[in-house]
């Protein structure tokens, strides 16, 4: 066990009914540290958080978190030792509104963000804090989605391609959200297929394809390495 | 004085007898709702746990002179208790499969249930007293109230209500309002979705106890007194609106007061108008009065 370590996976293999999704994944997170996880569309980075927190039908291998082994712990188990899960999806429940999804998830652990915080993060969920989750804009709900687990308390943070569909300057004021919060020593591990997103907030880069690590570059070679993970990601 | 050509006192009579039943068209069909919209589970063994809430409060009372405010709590809790056992034992391995499982599982344990109860207490029905604070009627003049009928009314309404108020006013309410929509990602947010649903079928069938002690003076406790009224019950569930908790409420009572109504003046048509309503409301509104398009 590692003291500095936010998260240890090794030789995560999972699956969907009878599907086989993940081959072996092995990665690192320190605490404090935002790394990314590179791929292309079903490459398997959604299905390593989603493996990670428990959410695939089955999983073998190893995962750490905060140096406890989660592999036997049901998710919410997993989630009380400080997990937020942002979905790709966003899963804004329709029958809360705004203000009602932000304050949903239960705190559990003291040191999450207080709510007029969180609206000073994102000042459009305050002037929508009554309007019904699902009639944000996209942007909107993809902040609430982000917004609703930094209330909790959790010091770790799953990504999932928050910045897939949104207008450019949206994508800049989620860039500039996660620069706060890095600041603010939280861990990220961020999905994402936007390179160009990922490498500016990342200090390491996780590359997958068909359910295994295929290259991990650190901050150090990101610059030098460009062209090699444009290739690597079919941009 | 008359009202459409009958007096108004069996006007009346009837209408307080369509409110006694429609509370627990009520109070059974929001179980029912309740169940189902987190569950997804059409609980056809409400019925059978209604009469044994009944027949509970009878063998307590018979057999260990515990009397009827306890059993009023008593019973909900072995009932709830119960309802637990048996979500984690059987419904649990039936979620993701087709709904249909569900309903052949509850069916057989409603058989189960009431075969047991008919082997050892017979079919005939027997009496329980009501509490002595509730003996006799207030004297309204044109007719006479009974204390206990009124108590049913304000009983069922009241816990419908708070049931309602927790389900849609509390922190509590909106964790399992989110397990219903989206289990997966309330997982996440560190919500035991696992121990809500037990909770919540043990809370659904616990309100088929209460409403089985609440019976058990009005109507004679036996072991077939569910099997009948259930049939009414899903019914008013699919007027009212799968899932829907306040359709649910407002949906038992007010068909009990056209079932009422309809035995003032039609007494034939009584037994089948609220099947009238229903596939009324199938062919013009399919997701029920309350429920979401």
């Amino acid at each position: 066990m590692t003291s500095t370590l936010a998260l240890e996976v090794k030789g995560l293999q999972a699956w969907y009914g009878e599907s086989h999704v993940l081959h072996g994944i092995d990665i690192k997170v320190n605490r404090g540290e935002c790394v990314s996880l590179l791929g292309r569309n079903g490459a398997g980075r959604t299905s390593t958080l989603r493996a990670i927190l428990g959410l695939t039908s089955r999983r073998t291998g190893q995962v750490r978190v905060h140096g406890h082994d989660v592999m036997p712990l049901q998710t919410h188990q997993i989630a009380r030792l400080g997990v937020g899960y942002c979905p790709e999806e966003r899963a804004i429940y329709s029958s809360l509104s705004c203000e009602e999804n932000l304050t949903l998830p239960p705190v559990i652990r003291p040191g999450g963000m207080q709510l007029d915080e969180i609206y000073e993060l994102f000042p459009n969920l305050k002037e929508r804090r009554k309007s019904q989750g699902t009639r944000l804009s996209g942007g909107e709900q993809q902040m609430l989605a982000l917004a609703r687990i930094l209330r909790t308390g959790v010091d770790i943070l799953f990504l999932d391609e928050i910045s897939e569909g949104l207008a450019p300057v949206i994508v800049e004021r989620l860039a500039q959200v996660i620069e706060t919060l890095k600041q603010r020593g939280y861990t990220i591990l961020l999905v994402e297929q936007n390179f160009e997103f990922a490498s500016e907030l990342a200090e390491r880069l996780y590359v997958i394809e068909h359910g295994e690590v295929v290259s991990h570059i650190p901050a150090s070679e990101i610059a030098l390495k460009h062209e090699e993970l444009k290739e690597l990601l079919g941009i | 004085m008359e009202i459409f050509g009958l007096p108004l006192t069996v006007v009346m009579g009837q209408i307080v007898v369509g409110l006694v039943n429609g509370s627990f068209y009520a109070i059974l069909s929001l179980g029912l709702a309740v169940i189902f919209g987190m569950l997804n589970i059409v609980n056809f063994v409400h019925g059978a746990i209604y009469m044994l809430g009944a027949l509970l409060a009878w063998l307590l009372l018979a057999k260990l002179g515990v009397g009827y405010w306890y059993s009023l709590l008593l019973v909900p809790l072995i009932i709830g208790a119960f309802g637990c056992v048996i979500e984690r034992t059987m419904l649990r391995r039936l979620y993701n499969i087709d709904h249909v499982f569900g309903i052949l599982l509850t069916l057989g344990l409603a058989y189960i249930i009431e075969g047991l109860a008919r082997y050892w207490f017979g079919a005939a029905g027997m009496s329980f007293e009501a509490p002595p604070e509730f003996s006799g009627a207030f004297n309204l003049g044109f007719m006479r109230l009974p204390k206990y009928r009124v108590w049913v009314i304000v009983a069922s309404l009241s816990v419908c209500l708070a049931t309602w108020a927790i389900i849609e006013k509390t922190k509590l309410g909106a964790y399992l309002r989110a397990s219903t929509e989206n289990p997966a990602i309330a997982r996440t947010f560190g919500i035991n979705v696992s121990l809500l649903v037990t909770l919540t079928y043990g809370i659904g069938v616990a309100l088929a106890g209460f409403a089985g002690v609440l019976a058990a003076p009005i109507y004679q406790v036996s072991p077939i007194m569910g099997h009948s009224l259930i049939i009414i019950v899903f019914a008013i569930v699919v007027i009212g609106g799968m899932g829907s908790i306040l359709g649910s409420i407002i949906t038992g009572l007010l068909l009990g007061l056209v079932e009422g109504i309809t035995r003032a003046y039609w007494p034939e048509a009584s037994t089948v108008v609220i099947f009238v309503v229903m596939i009324l409301v199938l062919i013009l509104r399919p997701s029920g009065l309350f429920g979401k398009e």
